[in-house]
């Protein structure tokens, strides 16, 4: 597959929208889809629609292969060692609440620290802010630099013999920054402490192999992946999900119900309660699939580039201000222009029919560090190109001509 | 659409050099807004006398464009007026923002609705509407003393 071409395989980009090209430079709030995905969902629920783990009729059955094929492949994209070590969720969101939930209850009490950084996504923050108050436990960050990273040596500084787990991001959704994951992972278990890793903006963008990484968790979200919405992945050492308590109760999670008492279910179904997003998890193999055509190291080098023809067109361009400059960075630029407001920016761009994201990004402690309510964002996905960027430019020129910059 | 509609001169200016901008001292009546969405927010301060008449008001705050100049305008409009008044124009400019084509009070002058239709290009574009009535929200707060921070989402 020629990633050059790969626009058409996108069915959004067929059609104008408000009569403009579509420039879509959002992808790190969501991906748009390829055809393979929204035709596997309209295929899956057509012709081969059933729940899946229950009945014993071919359907049941024919579905219930689809749905663990699934699992197969994520764990074999991310090179998890067992594919139990896959668990399906609703999102990346419920996978961190998962983990702070289950891991909160069982090992965190009075005084315990949990590690995260300043560039964290409210959903790598607010899940573990409910234990604070449920447990009365610390929560500690990580310090970024005036380059927007958070550096080993930052999350070493605030590591105490109270740390009981450190949750970082894979990829800052607001200055790209790459942390050093791997390295992080080294050091504290080192000091016997379990990783989280949010990988949000990891997965779509960055090879990922969990041995090697070693990490404790990863979370993953789907619709980043060009996959469905409603879909998400929780990666955690088998260890951990045999250990943890279960998350949610009913159906499906269960080994044996009596009056007296419950035995919960064996892996993945222990923490797959209830009937699960089948159609979008089966549709969710074919985003996997698509990625993997294109191959992983084919997507970093076209962003790689994308990026860094995006920071130089930028950076010519007077008043406009590149939030961060980290030495590993994803395809992700935040940027201001002195004089007009984030939202403003975004408003203007879109009368071009170029979509951006501006506001905080769900990364309000990062946004209070830098002294800046918003920010404007355009971000990469594999579709994009540098004439993609050619307009961005054009539309920021536009901006500046009506605020008479 | 036409972002003229939206941007037009007088919606600059206020923007970029809101009247009314900061604080004063012997405020007897404040209150806060929110627009969790975005990060903007709005602290409106105002003196009501003895005859329940606007005597100062003034507001802090950080937003775009729009949320700037929606409430550097309110502000300079409802100087002066009574309480009864402000919620009129209040009530007013809100219904005009959401569905009517014009603004109904005889509480303003000509040239003031014009000033005040000027905002009236947010209507196109639904995700900006809160920007334009946060300010005015939050007056209303502070006339009612209501302690409640003003969001735009519930």
């Amino acid at each position: 597959m020629n990633i050059d071409d790969i626009k058409k395989e996108f069915p959004i980009f067929d059609d104008k929208i408000q009569n403009n090209d579509l420039v879509y430079l959002d992808s790190a709030n969501s991906s748009q889809k390829p055809r393979v995905v929204v035709d596997r969902i309209y295929d899956f629920y057509t012709k081969e629609f059933s729940n899946v783990g229950r009945s014993v009729h071919y359907l049941a059955v024919a579905a219930t292969n689809l749905y663990e094929q699934t699992r197969v492949s994520v764990q074999k994209y991310i090179n998890a060692k067992d594919k139990d070590e896959i668990v399906f969720t609703k999102g990346a969101t419920e996978a961190i609440n998962l983990v702070a939930n289950t891991f909160g209850q069982k090992y965190l009490s009075e005084g315990d620290e949990v590690l995260l950084t300043e560039l964290e996504h409210h959903s790598n923050y607010v899940p573990w802010h409910f234990l604070r108050k449920a447990k009365n436990i610390k929560i500690e960050f990580a310090e970024i630099n005036d380059d927007g990273e958070v550096t080993l040596e930052a999350i070493e500084k605030k590591i105490t013999n109270k740390t009981k787990i450190i949750s970082v991001s894979h990829l800052s959704n607001v200055t790209g920054a790459i942390l050093p994951i791997k390295e992080i992972v080294e050091l504290a278990h080192t000091k016997n402490i379990p990783v989280l890793i949010d990988g949000c903006q990891g997965a779509p963008h960055l090879r990922l192999d969990m041995q090697d990484i070693d990490c404790d968790f990863y979370a993953i979200s789907g619709h980043k992946m060009y996959g469905p919405t409603g879909i998400g992945v929780l990666y955690a050492k088998k260890k951990w999900l045999e250990d943890l308590p279960p998350y949610q109760g009913g159906g499906g999670m269960i080994n044996e119900v009596k009056k007296e008492g419950i035995t919960y279910g064996e892996l993945p179904n222990k923490y797959e309660a209830g009937t699960m997003a089948t159609a979008q998890v089966i549709a969710f193999n074919e985003s996997i699939k698509f990625m993997e055509k294109i191959g992983i190291q084919n997507i970093e080098k076209h962003e790689k580039e994308l990026l860094d023809y995006g920071l130089e067109k930028l950076r010519k361009n007077n008043s406009v201000n590149i939030i961060g400059n980290p030495k590993e960075k994803g395809g992700v630029i935040s940027f201001t222009i002195e004089g007009v407001h984030p939202h403003d920016i975004a408003t203007i761009l879109d009368e071009d029919g170029v979509a951006i994201r501006a506001g905080h990004h769900c990364c309000q402690i990062l946004h209070d560090k830098l002294n800046l309510p918003a920010t404007a964002r355009a971000s990469f996905g594999v579709y994009n190109t540098k004439d993609d960027i050619d307009k961005l430019d054009e539309a920021i020129n536009k901006c500046k001509k009506i605020f008479n910059l | 659409m036409d972002l003229k509609d939206l941007y037009q001169e007088i919606i600059l200016d206020h923007g970029k050099n809101p009247r009314n901008l900061g604080k004063f001292d012997n405020y007897n009546k404040d209150a806060k807004g929110n627009n969790p969405l975005c990060g903007d927010n709005v602290h409106v301060y105002l003196r009501l006398n003895e005859n329940k008449k606007v005597e100062d008001i003034a507001f802090e705050g950080h937003g775009c464009a729009i949320s700037m100049a929606s409430a550097s305008i309110m502000t300079d409009m409802v100087r002066g007026k009574e309480e009864k008044e402000v919620k009129e124009i209040v009530t007013d400019f809100l219904g005009m923002i959401k569905e009517k084509d014009s603004l109904e009070t005889n509480i303003l002058k000509d040239d003031e609705k014009t000033k005040l239709m000027s905002l009236s290009g947010v209507k196109q574009y639904p995700m900006r509407v809160k920007c334009a009535t946060l300010s005015w929200h939050t007056l209303t707060s502070a006339l009612d003393n209501s302690d409640q921070i003003v969001k735009t989402e519930d």
